[in-house]
């Protein structure tokens, strides 16, 4: 989809959340103030060839002029679908009420035009629903409608259709509805990976159309860098060398890693997609920016401007992963240090993985029993890996990071240092729980404040309780040989891979 | 026998009928493509509301106007103060508007002639998007390619699949034709290949270092077709330095000084399309092959490595263990056993080969 504002960081970003939410692939975002001339935005959406369109801008009452004039363009481009050579490009007008009159005389005759509710009514509300809503139909209604088999498909299913995102979208809203969770979810495919979220009940979703690990693993290594991607790897291998494997993956993306190096590139890369993805997450899972803020003299010191990221890690209850790398990983620890590693968690969070990839299916049944969506989920479907737990601060190799005080089910006790830089994993199985007090050192915060003590319950899980004093921000030994022992060192204290790499 | 399918971006006109026979450099059908847009705020540079610009307007929606002509004017009393807001192209006025006071022009369409691509026979026309062309050819796909379609004769630059492509193989006299490498294309060749202007390379592998000099960028996804980089590359195996396979050398040899229509699009999602390298032959074509559907991998069947650490070896089905195995990385897999030449067998997850067709 293409999607179209007022202004880019305020319409622009609620169209572009409003399209991601309903599963749809954002190409571009027009604005009236995005830096590119008239002509340049018509050569745009003539080049792009979007499948449907999201225009919105204005606030109701507000500005008509500049959404008038992006209808003009859009008229002008003569937008036309990539399918179909018969049907007219569906456009959904989610903008200021007032220029409805004007875009339905511009765009009726050149688009299947469908009006909607504003999306942003008011500057200080988003009502991203009504537009979401029409995009999944319009998706349905036009888009799939050339999808070969479609027709069959409609006539073999009692449910309605939907898009894969959009249904791993309801469940994941299901789960934290549920258990009342601040959440993180990612699928991560060959070509995309989605991220998803929900925290203090509002959801959003990212996807990061050229992330993944096969069509698209080139390019996680041209946005990331090599020595992005090597510093996860506890061995050398030149740049030309690796460069060609990864190139080889991309024309060949069904081949799957054969020996244990290859496997460790291969989960070097998982990790920065993931990371890279969560970066595009959190800058648009934001709250709504040119709002008005009240403040008081409380605040007079920390300069806060709107629009600041929901996601807080130290809020984050759970991180759902999904995707063959993830679900389908040889040891279920290397699944957990991966996103341990992508998203440094902080405080204490629960990690999990979709064993059987049945989270857009579930999605869709939730929407006709909620419940029984969720208990299959949980039940069958999920399979918890841990519990991390991370305190914030960094201090010298060695030194002490935190005392901690972990109470068994069994009732058993351990009283221990964790140092920086160490890695420890302690079993504690599916179902169980542990209490775990935490008492951080001077510098150090577990999110109730530098040097407080926590004490929290935590859950159990097929690799356990997962320690890491390794501090945040994570940072990895800059030098090539400490880095490579560092890796190594949390490697083995693990157990994250098999000790001897055998020859194929 | 080939179809090619041959389709308009947009409606236009098709100049051909059904049995025609058509070259590859043969327009078939062709389409206007609408001019560029430009829009100019005449109430901007008037300095007046968009509401009263037709009161200023010398030229009429639909109006056909010169390059520098006059769009629109004030009256002033004093002459000095009169603006004049003239086009900046020559083109149509599109359309008007008194919300924004601005004006569409656009420039007059660009006429888009579709090739027929290959040499060969129209088998169906539809109506105002395209032809179907037949051909008898010799059908060679690699792997990855660059740049779009064109045709050359095949010259073959090397003696044998596992010898590289220098510069001094490439001469003055490959210019416009496809040239068929060994193992290896070198950055340097790659400059010289520019130089002579050849058509086409096709060759066994390249760095992905020299591709990223060759674009000018690293390139994120496999989806590909539309460079222009002076020629049409086709890999045949992949990254590195990998020998042609034999069977593909010994066949593209077979045909040196015969017209090949070449494409490097690639796109490796949804849809797979592999680049190619089509043979027509013509009226005086030698016997047809017919390929015979697989119905599975069997024990016999010679195959390629399509993964480190044996990248391109090629070797013979040995077994076909139908339990799954435990491979190095922990994963359990379904595997196969590959002999190679010298006796040497290996284990490889089954889906890290490719059967090598027609062998």
């Amino acid at each position: 989809m293409m999607v179209t504002g007022v202004v880019q960081s305020m319409t622009g970003e609620s169209a572009q959340r409003a399209a991601l939410g309903a599963g749809a692939i954002v190409i571009d975002v027009l604005a009236a103030n995005d830096g590119r001339l008239p002509h340049e935005k018509i050569e745009r959406i003539r080049s792009m060839r979007p499948d449907m369109i999201l225009m919105s801008g204005g606030t109701d009452g507000g500005a008509v002029t500049h959404v008038v004039e992006m209808a003009e363009y859009i008229a002008a481009a003569e937008p036309r679908p990539r399918f179909g050579v018969t049907y007219k490009l569906p456009l959904i007008y989610a903008g200021n009420k007032e220029a409805q009159p004007q875009v339905k005389k511009i765009l009726e005759d050149k688009s299947a035009l469908v009006v909607t509710e504003n999306i942003r009514p008011v500057l200080e509300r988003e009502n991203l629903a009504p537009a979401r809503n029409k995009i999944h139909d319009l998706f349905l209604e036009h888009v799939m409608q050339q999808a070969p088999g479609y027709k069959k498909l409609i006539d073999m299913t009692g449910a309605p259709i939907m898009p894969t995102p959009a249904a791993v979208g309801l469940i994941m809203e299901a789960i934290a509805k549920r258990d009342h969770l601040n959440l993180i979810g990612v699928d991560i495919g060959g070509a995309t990976t989605d991220v998803f979220s929900v925290f203090d009940g509002v959801f959003n979703r990212t996807v990061s159309a050229n992330l993944g690990m096969s069509y698209s693993v080139s390019n996680v290594l041209a946005e990331a860098g090599l020595a992005s991607i090597m510093r996860w790897v506890p061995f050398t291998i030149d740049e030309q060398t690796l460069r060609n494997r990864i190139k080889n993956k991309m024309i060949r993306p069904t081949t799957i890693p054969q020996t244990l190096d290859e496997l460790q590139i291969e989960q070097a890369i998982a990790r920065e997609a993931l990371r890279l993805a969560l970066i595009h997450h959190k800058s648009l899972a934001t709250g709504l920016k040119g709002v008005q803020q009240e403040r008081t003299i409380s605040d007079v010191f920390e300069q806060r401007t709107s629009g600041k990221s929901l996601i807080d890690m130290l809020k984050l209850d759970l991180i759902v992963g999904s995707g063959g790398i993830l679900s389908h990983a040889p040891r279920r620890i290397q699944s957990m240090l991966m996103m341990v590693d992508a998203y440094e968690p902080t405080g204490c969070t629960r990690l999990s993985v979709d064993s059987i990839f049945m989270m857009p299916h579930l999605g869709v049944l939730s929407t006709i029993n909620e419940k029984a969506a969720t208990d299959v989920f949980v039940r069958d479907c999920m399979i918890y890996l841990g519990t991390c737990v991370a305190p914030i601060g960094q201090g010298q190799d060695g030194e002490v990071c935190a005392d901690y005080e972990i109470a068994w089910p069994d009732g058993k006790t351990t009283k221990e240092q964790l140092r920086f830089s160490e890695l420890r994993l302690y079993p504690l199985d599916s179902g169980k729980q542990a209490t775990i007090t935490v008492r951080p050192a001077k510098q150090v915060n577990m999110g109730a404040g530098v040097g407080v003590g926590v004490t929290r319950e935590v859950h159990g899980g097929v690799v356990g309780l997962l320690l890491d004093g390794r501090g945040r921000p994570l940072k990895l030994p800059a030098e090539q040989t400490g880095r490579v022992a560092a890796l190594a060192k949390w490697f083995k204290a693990v157990d994250l891979y098999p000790v001897q790499s055998a020859e194929c | 026998m080939i179809h090619r399918r041959r389709m308009l971006p947009l409606p236009g006109k098709v100049l051909v009928n059904v049995g025609d026979a058509v070259r590859s450099d043969q327009a078939v059908a062709r389409a206007e493509l609408p001019g560029k847009v430009f829009p100019v705020n005449l109430a901007n540079q008037l300095s007046v509301a968009p509401g009263e610009i037709k009161d200023y307007l010398v030229k009429k929606e639909g109006d056909v106007v010169e390059k520098d002509e006059i769009l629109a004017e004030n009256k002033p009393l004093i002459k000095w103060f009169k603006t004049e807001i003239r086009s900046p192209v020559a083109g149509t006025i599109e359309s008007v508007s008194s919300v924004t006071g601005q004006v569409l022009l656009r420039e007059p369409p660009r006429v888009l002639q579709l090739l027929a691509y290959v040499d060969g026979t129209i088998i169906e026309t539809i109506p105002q998007q395209g032809v179907v062309v037949e051909t008898t050819c010799s059908l060679v796909q690699g792997i990855f390619g660059i740049g779009g379609e064109t045709s050359g004769d095949i010259v073959m630059a090397v003696k044998t699949p596992d010898e590289p492509l220098t510069p001094g193989h490439l001469n003055t006299a490959m210019k416009d034709k496809v040239v068929v490498g060994g193992s290896f294309l070198s950055a340097d060749a790659m400059k010289q290949a520019k130089t002579v202007g050849v058509a086409g390379l096709v060759v066994g592998g390249i760095h992905d270092e020299d591709l990223r000099a060759l674009l000018g960028y690293d390139l994120g996804v496999a989806i590909t077709g539309t460079e222009q980089v002076g020629f049409t590359l086709i890999l045949t195996e992949g990254f590195g330095t990998i020998p042609m396979a034999a069977k593909t050398f010994k066949l593209l040899s077979t045909y040196v000084g015969r017209k090949a229509s070449i494409s490097g699009a690639t796109q490796i999602r949804a849809g797979v399309i592999r680049p190619e390298i089509i043979i027509p032959q013509g009226a005086a074509g030698i016997g047809m092959n017919v390929q015979s559907q697989r119905d599975g991998i069997r024990v016999g069947d010679p195959v390629r490595i399509i993964r480190d650490p044996l990248f391109g070896c090629i070797g013979e089905v040995s077994a076909l263990p139908s339990e799954l195995t435990k491979i190095p990385t922990e994963s359990e897999v379904r595997v196969l056993e590959v002999m190679f030449p010298d006796g040497r067998r290996v284990v490889i997850p089954r889906t890290n080969i490719e059967v090598i067709e027609g062998a």
